[in-house]
């Protein structure tokens, strides 16, 4: 894209001559990506939902726990565009629940919770499995051990395990934390140290690659430590497979969640949450779709544009598709 | 003329064919779905509702209650009376007889000396069995020869029916549970969980946790019953899920228990497979107080127990103050509909019993607020009262139900409105009703300041049902926590009123006693608070006949009698 590539193994041997300034590494980055239209909008719908869950209660500002029996089953301000006698309000612009708890500040205020979970435990995720993979791609004889206890971990099945820390830890940590965030450290700990699996063997993948490769050697032949050589020659190379996986991280991070507080296993049933709004829901769907929508779909999009998000960072941090 | 008549009989006859042609296991399979899935197969050691009527399937008691709540003799060959001579002049005995030719399913001759084990089995000291209370005031058991058991009590008993009668307390086989008494009580798996009964089924699988599947039993006394080959107890899931299966999709005949809003379930109603049947009982939804401190501080085996009196709820005015922020009426209006009436009342009926109890009907939120200022809390400035440092907030725990999740977040509110903090906590219902002595989660072992749930009591006596909460039957670790009195609640004069109840005959000076001591539990006290008087609503297929709704005993009481009517 900036210059073209020669094509006779003649010119190869020649270094062309500069035409530009240099250009930043996550310029290229940032070119390649948004030619990715997926990855833009997924990018965009991303940064929108992290601030309306962060700052959209300053702007909406009612309790999302406040219950109003009086107003209880208002259906969202659309739903007067096809049926004139529905019940329908400004001030519950996408309706209330059957306890008259205000919808749109739920969605806020469950995104809040839901999305937190999300970025705690694709964080711990990353460090785990980054750490796991780089000490067994880079040590022999650590190799071994760990990747026997990655498979070991691999074969835990998170749901029963997370049933089990909830009933052995939730006691302890409500005592130290209070329940609300209590249980949230208890969740992302367990996501945490339940899913760092697939990027530890990413990693260590890469690493077993990348530190034959001469440019390690020469690092090493000049006497660069061990830790010189992973923190300045290799983490920057994984950098790539690693970000992918973790926005998949992420979105595995809010499903766990979800699919936690519909079981009624997660956060105390008073706080709102994407997971607990869609569980609430459920007797009244055909009634009342919307409520089972709003937070599915609000699941749904942001796992979806986490996604693409992952998918056009994959391409623009390869430098070998870059260009193409 | 003749042939008109003839005609007409043939057409009756034709038109009776299916009950009077039934033969046993000619109608096939049939479903049930309880979203509490059964952990066990004996209620003696268990007191959930779930598992007391699964059981109910195979093991039998000598009577049992019908949709009216009279008594219908089931192993004996009739009720014992005054009469007919079955009942001592001075109420001190009774004396049943027998079916003759009773076998259990193995085959075996059941025999009086299969009722007095029973008895033993449950009265063992060291077994912590559920229905103890049942076989209150309870002396000896004669058995003078293989069909006539006679029950001696210490004193008059004016209602003699408690041991053997209804759901809660029926025969088990002595050669099958005779290595199982005691502590050994819950160790015997194969009994528990596979008990040989007189019942119309007998249990072919029984996963614990997930699903029974049962099978006609081949000595059943009626060789034309039960009609059904099969019968399914699937359990688990929820109450929402039970619904549809019966009245939407059909794949089940009766769901247990539907706690749904009204809403759901009229709507449920329209998928035409089925209908919801509601019939009013004693059920009533309660928020228990915890007398005992539930503190995770106190070590294990002392927690929720009466060594360590509760530091907050051993005030009666902030128990007082709690009920009173509550409104029974839109909690009724909101969770049951006509399916349940507000009441401040533990014993709702008969009427007879029913105390005129009406105080707590109306909310009073000045009033609570008033009275918790009188108990020297002070409102804090994060709208949370204290005192001596302590902050007034309770964790307040029921088991997972969207009605009562709802009712949850409601009185959550309220108490807000009077300087109450609530953490609210919701435990899978199996779980919470479950009974295991190892899980910290169970409604028995408390370990919260408050919890919501239903409780009622068989027959129309309330004598064991009040009888439960007296000093020392409450759930501890030396009982392997099990236990009726949840709340710890522990007065002499109650306990000698439980005595003066057993010592009474006349029904009127019983009905003032049983009035008096639902007072004190209830607005004398403030230990339980009654919300709703909830009907008791079952989904039930169209196609199932014979399905008698009976609130008094067992759901599935009359079992033997279902068919199928296509």
């Amino acid at each position: 894209m900036t210059d073209p590539m020669p094509n006779t193994p003649l010119n190869a041997l020649q270094d062309p001559e500069i035409t530009q300034p240099a250009r930043s590494q996550w310029r290229d980055v940032w070119d390649q990506f948004k030619h990715h239209k997926g990855a833009l909008l997924g990018g965009g719908f991303l940064i929108f939902v992290t601030l309306a869950v962060l700052f959209g209660d300053m702007i909406w500002q009612i309790d999302p726990k406040k219950l109003d029996i009086r107003n209880k089953d208002v259906r969202p301000i659309y739903t007067a565009i096809w049926n004139s006698d529905a019940k329908v309000s400004w001030g519950n612009p996408l309706g209330t629940d059957n306890l008259g708890r205000d919808q749109l500040a739920q969605v806020i205020a469950g995104g809040r919770a839901s999305m937190a979970v999300g970025w705690a435990a694709m964080i711990l995720t990353m460090l785990i499995g980054t750490t796991i993979g780089v000490l067994a791609g880079f040590f022999k004889r650590l190799d071994g051990p760990l990747m026997r206890f990655t498979d070991l971990v691999l074969s835990l099945p998170i749901l029963p395990l997370l049933l089990v820390a909830v009933t052995l830890f939730r006691q302890p940590l409500r005592a130290n934390f209070g329940p609300e965030m209590g249980m949230f450290i208890l969740i992302v700990g367990v996501i945490g140290v339940t899913s760092w699996m697939q990027a530890a063997r990413i990693v260590r993948g890469d690493i077993l690659a990348l530190k034959e490769r001469e440019f390690v050697l020469a690092a090493r032949a000049a006497g660069t430590t061990s830790r010189g050589i992973i923190f300045r020659h290799l983490l920057p190379n994984v950098l790539s497979p690693l970000m992918v996986s973790a926005t998949l991280g992420l979105a595995t991070a809010i499903i766990t969640e979800s699919a936690l507080s519909f079981l009624g296993v997660g956060f105390p049933s008073d706080f709102p949450t994407w997971g607990k709004m869609l569980a609430d829901a459920v007797p009244r769907m055909q009634e009342y779709p919307e409520r089972v929508m709003l937070p599915g779909l609000m699941i749904s999009l942001t796992v979806l544009s986490v996604n693409y998000l992952g998918d056009g960072l994959r391409d623009a941090l390869d430098p070998r598709i870059r260009g193409r | 003329m003749k042939m008109k008549s003839t005609l007409l009989g043939a057409a009756v006859a034709f038109a009776l064919a299916p009950a009077a042609m039934a033969e046993r296991g000619s109608d096939g399979h049939v479903g049930v779905i309880y979203w509490q899935a059964p952990s066990i197969l004996s209620p003696y050691l268990s007191g959930g509702t779930k598992d007391i009527e699964a059981s109910s399937l195979v093991i039998e008691p000598l009577g049992r209650f019908d949709e009216n709540g009279n008594m219908v003799p089931f192993l004996a060959r009739e009720i014992p009376t005054i009469e007919n001579g079955g009942v001592a002049e001075d109420l001190t005995s009774i004396t049943w007889k027998l079916k003759e030719g009773l076998v259990w399913s193995d085959g075996t001759p059941f025999t009086s000396a299969d009722v007095k084990f029973t008895a033993d089995y449950c009265m063992h000291p060291e077994g912590g069995c559920a229905q103890l209370s049942k076989f209150e005031g309870v002396e000896s058991i004669e058995t003078p020869d293989d069909l006539t058991v006679v029950i001696n009590f210490k004193r008059p008993q004016p209602y003699p029916y408690s041991a053997f009668m209804g759901a809660q307390s029926p025969i088990i086989q002595k050669a099958q549970y005779e290595n199982c008494m005691g502590a050994k009580a819950q160790e015997c798996t194969d009994a528990n969980f596979g008990p040989i009964g007189t019942g119309p089924f007998m249990v072919e699988e029984f996963k614990p946790n997930d699903v029974i599947q049962y099978v006609a039993n081949p000595n059943y006394r009626d060789p034309a019953k039960p009609a059904f080959a099969t019968l399914t107890l699937k359990g688990g899931g929820d109450a929402t899920g039970a619904g549809r299966a019966v009245m939407e999709t059909g794949e089940y005949d009766i769901a247990w228990n539907l706690q749904l809003a009204p809403d759901v379930l009229a709507k449920m109603e329209e998928g035409g497979m089925g209908k919801a049947e509601s019939a009013f009982g004693t059920l009533v939804e309660r928020i228990e107080m915890n007398m005992t401190d539930p503190s995770p501080d106190l070590p294990e085996g002392e927690r929720a127990t009466v060594a360590h009196p509760h530091p907050i709820l051993s005030d009666i005015r902030v128990r007082k103050a709690l009920s009173m922020a509550i409104d029974r009426e839109l909690l009724t209006e909101i969770g049951y509909g006509q399916a349940g009436t507000p009441t401040c009342n533990l014993v709702p009926a008969p009427e007879i019993y029913a105390s005129d109890n009406t105080d707590c009907l109306v909310q009073d939120i000045d009033g609570a607020n008033a009275l918790l200022d009188e108990a020297g809390w002070t409102m804090g400035s994060d709208g949370v009262r204290t005192k001596d440092g302590m902050r007034l907030s309770l964790l307040y725990q029921t088991s997972t139900n969207a009605v009562r999740q709802d009712f949850q977040a409601l009185i959550k509110q309220w108490w807000e409105e009077i300087g109450v903090e609530t953490e609210l906590r919701n435990v899978n219902a199996s779980v919470f009703f479950g009974g295991d002595p190892g899980s910290p989660d169970t409604f028995q072992k408390f370990y919260a300041d408050v919890e919501m749930y239903a409780n009622n009591f068989d027959g129309a006596d309330p004598q064991p049902y009040l009888a439960q909460y007296r000093c020392g039957n409450e759930p501890k670790p030396s009982s392997q926590w099990a236990g009726e009195n949840i709340n710890r609640f522990c007065d002499p004069a109650y306990d000698a009123m439980i005595d003066e109840l057993a010592a009474t005959g006349e029904l009127e000076a019983r009905a003032a006693l049983a009035k008096k001591m639902n007072d004190m539990l209830t607005k004398d006290t403030y230990t339980i608070v009654p919300l709703v008087n909830r009907g008791r609503v079952t989904g039930v297929s169209n196609t199932l006949g014979g399905f008698k709704h009976s609130t008094w005993d067992s759901l599935l009481w009359n079992a033997a009698d279902w068919y199928r009517t296509e």
